[in-house]
């Protein structure tokens, strides 16, 4: 923690960020930490790295507000890191837009100035699914369609359509998003049924080849929607068919949006 | 009409339940859901969750539901026939198990919808709306109904307050009319001995800020932009908040069904960039930060100006739901403490 605190202060004092964005200690006795945005050395004691330092921080690269206190070192989890990658591939920051301070379980900080510089750090982790995301991913492609649609109309209809997940998914900056169109309505506003299904296979399908897993936007459901079931599906899917993994470089084509004219399906061409 | 008190026994609380279901009212009660605990429909005591602080949810939905038909259209030969939601078919219904600060919502809600006309959908919903408290035993760290008019035994908004005072026996107050022919249905409901209090069975729930320093200093903080952005750097814009909150009332209007149709009232959140938008493309509040003031002016400058009443509880729902800790609380306190 302290290595993490030593290099914010020499960052910070020696002008090469204006702000640090970390974690800091969350208010509630069981809360997790939560993002902190520092911007004197002096402020650098409050930053924290432990296991609940879980939101991926790349989120606030695309808040208008936080944009404008200038260059940013970002402390980065592996998603952020591949998050910065894919917002890269998608134009959305540039090479020394930001420092990424990568930090590891064990508290490691590994300064990374270049976008070259993460691709290499990422290249090195792994970026699979884990045991037990695997198991219960299984246990979900195991079910019939049937079962599936069954499944998430049930969970579908807790959807307040608060949008809780947009906001904490640093994949979703659209400035307007789909839902925000009204000529035509693509998206129908109402949390009704239809409303909730469409929403939120919308927002999986837009994202499908983008996410990077890193599981905000679950987290930041308020009633508990196991939305990662369908961004892991899918960036399985992107995988299995085209070898295609989001955030590992910053120059990539969008899997669910390119089209090459060697294209070994022929419904394409 | 004057507080009854009496007492009663879970035994004799399970037979009111079945009472209810025979007349065919909903009961709406907290209950478990996957890992969370949420008001929904429930047939028996026995599903009813107690031991939480807070549910997720409020049970405003029972009054303002998250989407609700108006009324329906249908265009005919160039002419457009109304059909007025038909307001004999809105359930009768007992919400069981709210916490004091809850309830206390409802007077909020009926301020906001009846403030310069009857709201007629609302009105009937709450007609048909029975409300059985239950006191808190606990509070947690995000509670601050003390600090917002409240208390963990408060009875305002409730027709029959329940407070637990041995394992199964609870003190009944007897508020309303309502409450008086609620109570009317249970068989076994046991005279009260003047020596019984519920002080001694409620969470302790210190003050944590002045309340009567708050709007004086919203309305000298209005302009000072460094301060909202400082507060609202981590939101993310979502409307969490909002839909949590058992007071927030905000809604849009959505016509559905082309020519033919419904016109559908659904929530709506100052946290959201399209909030306020308006045709031109000009939006008042084009930033977060600026929401973000919106959203306690609203509740904490506004409501107490214009409704005469505070539009926030004090529940904590807003800060638990959160998902990036906007804690509620620490911003007031911060409001309240802030140097002229």
């Amino acid at each position: 923690m302290e290595t993490l605190r030593n290099k914010a202060r020499e960052l910070l004092a020696s002008k090469t960020v204006q702000m640090v964005i970390g974690y800091g200690r969350g208010s509630g006795e069981a809360a997790p930490a939560r993002a902190v945005f520092i911007r004197a050395a002096a402020e650098a004691e409050s930053l924290i790295f432990d296991a609940s330092c879980q939101q991926n921080l790349a989120v606030y690269l695309m808040k208008p507000e936080v944009r404008q206190l200038g260059k940013a070192a970002l402390v980065a989890t592996p998603s952020a890191l591949r998050t910065i990658l894919q917002l890269a591939a998608e134009n959305q920051v540039k090479d020394h837009d930001l420092l990424a301070l990568a930090v590891d379980a064990q508290g490691e900080v590994t300064p990374l100035a270049t976008l070259q510089t993460i691709e290499a750090h990422v290249a090195a982790l792994d970026c699979n699914l884990s045991a037990g995301e695997k198991t219960e991913l299984q246990k979900y492609v195991a079910l019939d369609p049937e079962q599936r649609r069954q499944f998430w109309q049930e969970e579908f209809a807790r959807c307040l359509k608060c949008y809780a997940c947009r906001g904490a998914c640093p994949l979703c900056y659209c400035s307007r998003c789909t839902v925000e169109c009204n000529q035509p309505q693509w998206i129908p506003v109402p949390a009704h049924d239809l409303g909730n299904l469409e929403w939120n296979v919308m927002r999986a399908m837009h994202l499908a080849g983008r996410c990077v897993n890193c599981g905000d936007c679950s987290r930041a459901c308020p009633v508990g929607i196991p939305l990662y079931l369908l961004n892991q599906r899918l960036l399985s899917e992107v995988l299995a068919n085209f070898n295609f993994r989001s955030g590992m470089a910053a120059k990539a084509d969008n899997a669910m949006s390119t089209f090459k004219p060697d294209d070994p399906e022929d419904f394409i061409r | 009409m004057e507080t009854e008190k009496k007492l009663i026994g879970r035994g004799e609380l399970e037979k009111l339940f079945s009472h209810w279901r025979s007349k065919g009212k909903r009961i709406l009660a907290p209950k478990k859901i996957g890992a969370k605990i949420d008001f929904a429909a429930v047939t028996t005591l026995e599903e009813v969750c107690l031991d939480q602080v807070q549910t997720v949810q409020s049970a405003k939905t029972a009054v303002f539901p998250r989407v609700e038909e108006l009324f329906s259209f249908k265009n005919k030969d160039g002419r457009v026939e109304i059909r007025e939601r038909d307001q004999g078919a809105l359930p009768e219904t007992v919400i069981f198990g709210l916490r004091p600060c809850d309830d206390a919502a409802f007077a909020v809600l009926k301020a906001i919808f009846n403030w310069d006309s009857q709201d007629p959908l609302f009105s009937a919903r709450m007609e048909k709306v029975a409300v059985i408290g239950v006191s808190c035993p606990r509070a947690d760290e995000y509670c601050f109904c003390t600090s917002a008019g409240g208390g963990p035994g408060g009875t305002t908004g409730s027709d029959i307050l329940l407070t637990e005072i041995a394992p199964g026996e609870y003190l009944a107050e007897i508020i309303s009319e309502k409450g008086r022919v609620l109570a009317g249905e249970a068989a076994g409901l046991k005279p009260c001995p003047a020596s019984v209090s519920k002080e001694a069975h409620l969470a302790k729930v210190e003050p944590v800020f002045a309340l009567e320093r708050v709007a004086p200093a919203l309305a000298r903080l209005f302009d000072d932009n460094a301060f909202w952005v400082e507060q609202s750097l981590r939101c993310l814009g979502c409307g969490a908040c909002a839909y949590v909150c058992p007071a927030c009332a905000c809604f849009d209007i959505q016509d559905e069904g082309g020519g033919s149709g419904q016109r559908l009232r659904c929530w709506d959140s100052c946290g959201f960039g399209l909030f306020t938008l308006h045709t031109s493309g000009h939006n008042p509040r084009p930033v977060q930060s600026q929401r973000w003031r919106q959203r306690l002016m609203h509740k904490f400058s506004y409501m107490p100006e214009r409704q005469q009443v505070l539009g926030c509880v004090g529940c904590g729902r807003c800060s638990r739901a959160c998902p990036v800790d906007m804690n509620i609380l620490e911003h007031l306190r911060s409001v309240a403490e802030a140097k002229p």
